[in-house]
């Protein structure tokens, strides 16, 4: 019965190490403070207990202590505080290269779409010592994306994209978890990451893909029509999109912003909200008329257009897979 | 005839004045007043403990075999809910804030005892409606009402929920801005700002929270309902709303309110340690002031629960900078305390028992929320049963040690009855065993990965939430104590002596229980705060004439 009780999860991912590390200061750090202030309590407890006819000798306080027990702590939580946010960046910055993965949470299911094409159902298949970046959305409550032995949590909201990345160190199965509270069936909105080995996972790869992300992208756009405003030169009513995914974009209201996820989703379902300078407010909304899914094909279509996007296969040089390689390729046709 | 030859006949005070279901329902009076409080979030606590323990029992096995998934839904939300707003929130402040404000700075009655009473009815509306809530349907959504899930896709009644704690939060309020106008106008000659009780400070650095923070959760749970019903776009994506908007605003009352909870007890550990080390409190300005630093600084760390909510980094880095910037005045306060008992002549009374089960405790919470403030920490542990025990060691283990170390202390002021000792020191070693058995299991439940809010789980987090289930039973046990003898010495227990710990302060200076008006004459105070050097020195005297 014990075989099955684990005292410290599974550590299976680059990030792992670095929390446990910070983890195990805290515990040293806040281990030391508690015995500190045990042996004192009960040292002072035993040694200064009442006895008859012995007073309690009058303190008032004593400033230079005061300062003492502020500064010295203050000067141990900066430490915490600093080691904390280095292990925040890493976990919020996604490597430019990392392959990407479509996250869609609804109640109560992970539904997971691959760059190359392959969708799963609360299941996730990654080569081991690759970087993979999500890009998560709901299309309900808001849901949590939590892999213990990866360390990784993002919460997924509806309404726009959120980012999550790992590289997975070990294979093996690991729970994937939904850590926001989203409804009746929360707890059973498990599921696993499976790490595969790297000739493994091509060959889980080469099987069952019904053409790339990017490729359904590309006949979404061509279906809805955005190509005729949308064209790849300078004269269509709307901009162009290649290469833009990225880039900086000058706005009509004197704003810019920068041309990524969560730009393009909003420009498709809100497109009055940030209006292109030069351009007209003549595009409808596409709320109620795509779904996540073909949003988040649209999106990686926009983002094969753009040859100086980060992940591109090209400038990712050594890195980059075969299949990726495929993806990428798609957008010259 | 027959009473005036008895050779002592019972003083009036404010229990035997009147007589009746009347004189209570209509007294102005701040003690009465503490004692209706007192029933009413006993009342609450046990239903929440209920809760609690039925939470425990679905969780002894992986399966989800006790209760329906919806079911415990409702219920680790309803623990939540009348744990959080019908009793943590009003325990402290509402009884031994309310019965010993005015007592301690030596005033008849709170600046506005008709507020008083008026506070206490609303809390009762409240709970008359969260009551109904419950059993009509209740409400899923957790305590902390995220949205879009409450306003789209609940089907419980979460609307009810929120104008019961809306309406409840009116008489938070109220409570706040009695005590902060009564600790301003009402001290008597003589109890400056500098002899006032570490008591009083704790109580009037809470007011400030509710005053400030109250409002905003009241507006919050109104936009809630406003969405839910009227579908106003506020928060909901598909409305053009904004979900962290709502995180926000929530988190800008509910981090403060975990102050409202924990500042109380820590005024009355203050008190305690101070007594039964017969010293005056080391620091005495320290510790003052760090409650208003905590009052302060908590109102700037309401987005460290939000760091894998979809926040920008930069934001996390301030928030969690702000965060350690709190925990100074608390950590302050620890080594206050542990230092004050140094050359004391330390009594191991159940009082002091708490008030050591406090420190215990207390540490161990205020030590892992460094853990949860640490950004890359937090990412993993965060809305699992890491974050599940830390704050229970927070709210409960010192919120509540503290709750019942003061009752224990001023038991007898306010009952004018002795409560027996050895029960008392017992059910205080039962509660602190109970407890960590209870939560101690839940940090590394929450270290290995299992969420909270889970209602069915993987095999391998079964053994550490068996023996979470065994402390619960264990803590259960220690709650139901106390209640028993408390209610027996009311009854059986031997009359108290006006001052039964030879304790310093104003309250000690009058009858047990006191009369109406508190003080038979106004008191002068020509001492300062902890004046346990003097004391130490008279003789002990059962019976102290009041001070003038």
């Amino acid at each position: 019965m014990f075989d099955n009780f684990p005292l410290w999860p599974q550590r299976a991912s680059t990030i792992a190490g670095n929390v446990d590390a910070l983890y195990i200061f805290l515990l040293i750090v806040s281990g030391l403070m508690t015995l500190l202030i045990f042996v004192c309590v009960v040292f002072f407890a035993a040694k200064f207990r009442h006895r008859p006819g012995v007073q309690a000798e009058p303190i008032e306080g004593s400033t230079p202590l005061e300062l003492t027990w502020s500064i010295i702590p203050m000067g141990v939580f900066l430490v915490i505080f600093f080691w904390g946010a280095v292990v925040y960046f890493q976990e919020r910055t996604p490597p430019h290269d990392a392959t990407e993965v479509y996250v869609v949470a609804k109640q109560w299911m992970w539904k997971l779409e691959h760059a190359e094409g392959q969708r799963e159902i609360n299941e996730l298949h990654v080569p081991v010592g690759r970087d993979v970046k999500m890009i998560m959305t709901s299309q309900d409550a808001i849901h949590s994306f939590y892999v213990p032995a990866f360390r990784i949590k993002q919460d997924v909201l509806p309404g726009r994209y959120t980012v999550a990345w790992f590289r997975a160190t070990k294979p093996g199965t690991y729970h994937l978890f939904c850590a926001e509270y989203c409804g009746t069936q929360h707890s059973g909105m498990i599921g696993s990451v499976v790490v595969m080995e790297p000739a493994q996972y091509e060959a889980w790869m080469s099987g069952g893909s019904t053409g790339s992300l990017s490729a359904g992208g590309e006949k979404v756009f061509a279906e809805l029509g955005c190509a005729t405003c949308h064209r790849p030169d300078a004269q269509g009513r709307g901009p162009n999109l290649q290469g833009l995914f990225g880039k900086t974009v000058q706005l009509e209201d004197g704003r810019t912003v920068t041309a990524d996820e969560n730009y393009i989703r909003e420009s498709i379902l809100d497109p009055g909200a940030k209006v292109v300078k030069g351009f007209k407010p003549v595009m409808p909304t596409f709320q109620g008329i795509v779904s996540e899914e073909q949003l988040n094909a649209l999106v990686a279509y926009v983002k094969s257009l753009s040859s100086a996007r980060p992940g591109n296969a090209m400038a990712a040089g050594s890195t980059s897979t075969p299949a990726k390689a495929s993806a990428q390729g798609s957008q010259v046709q | 005839m027959v009473t005036a030859s008895m050779p002592t006949v019972e003083r009036e005070n404010y229990l035997n004045k009147h007589y009746g279901v009347g004189s209570w329902l209509f007294t102005t009076d701040h003690k009465r007043i503490a004692l209706l409080y007192l029933l009413s979030i006993t009342f609450f606590f046990f239903i929440g403990g209920f809760f609690a323990l039925l939470i425990r029992l679905e969780l002894l096995t992986p399966a989800g075999d006790l209760v329906q998934a919806d079911t415990y839904n409702k219920l680790f939300t309803m623990h939540g809910m009348v744990m959080v707003f019908f009793f943590l929130v009003p325990s402290i402040p509402a009884v031994l804030g309310n019965f010993l404000v005015p007592l301690m700075i030596g005033a008849k009655d709170l600046a506005f005892p008709k507020i008083n009473l008026l506070s206490w009815y609303l809390y009762i509306i409240g709970g008359v409606m969260m009551l109904h809530c419950m059993l009509t349907g209740g409400v899923d959504t957790g305590w902390t009402f995220y949205v879009p899930f409450s306003t789209a896709f609940s089907n419980t009644k979460v609307v009810e929920a929120g104008l019961a704690i809306f309406v409840v939060g009116f008489s938070s309020i109220l409570t706040g801005l009695n005590f902060v106008v009564t600790i301003h106008r009402m001290r008597a000659p003589g109890m400056t700002w500098s002899r006032l009780p570490l008591f009083i400070w704790a109580h009037y650095a809470t007011s400030i929270i509710q005053l400030l923070g109250t409002p905003v959760i009241a507006i919050t749970l109104v936009l809630v309902a406003a969405e839910r019903a009227l579908h106003l776009g506020i928060f909901d994506p598909k409305l053009g709303g904004d979900p962290l908007l709502f995180q926000h605003l929530f988190w800008f009352y509910s981090h403060p309110a975990v102050y409202i909870m924990i500042l109380p007890s820590m005024g009355i550990v203050s008190e305690i340690i101070a007594c039964f080390s017969r010293k005056r409190i080391f620091g005495y300005s320290f510790v003052a002031f760090s409650s208003i630093a905590i009052a302060v600084f908590g109102f700037l760390v309401w987005a460290h629960h939000m760091f894998v909510a979809g926040i920008s980094v930069y934001a996390a880095l301030v928030f969690s900078l702000l965060s350690y910037l709190v925990a100074v005045p608390s950590a302050v306060k620890v080594f206050n305390w542990t230092a004050t008992m140094y050359k004391g002549s330390i009594h191991y009374d159940a009082p002091m028992l708490y008030a050591f089960g406090f420190l215990g405790l207390f540490t161990v919470g205020g030590l892992t929320g460094l853990f949860l403030a640490a950004l890359g920490i937090d990412v993993h542990v965060t809305d699992t049963y890491f974050i599940v025990a830390h704050f229970h060691y927070i709210m409960v283990g010192g919120a509540v040690m503290g709750y019942l170390g003061g009752m224990h202390f001023w038991w007898p002021k306010i009952s004018g009855r002795l409560y027996p000792e050895g029960w008392a020191k017992l059910a205080a070693l039962i509660v602190f065993i109970g407890f960590n058995l209870t939560f101690f299991p839940q940090f590394i439940l929450g270290y290995i990965g299992m969420p909270r809010r889970y209602y069915q789980y993987p095999p391998e987090f079964q053994v550490l939430n068996v023996l979470s289930t065994a402390g619960a039973t264990i803590l259960g046990v220690g709650y139901l104590l106390p209640m028993a003898y408390f209610l027996w010495s009311m009854r059986y227990g031997k009359p108290a002596p006006d001052n039964p710990w030879n304790a310093a302060g104003l309250e000690w200076k009058t009858a047990s229980p006191p009369p109406t008006f508190n003080f038979d004459e106004e008191p002068v105070v020509t001492w300062e705060a902890y004046n346990y050097d003097e004391l130490n020195r008279l003789p002990v005297k059962q019976e102290t004439p009041v001070a003038r």
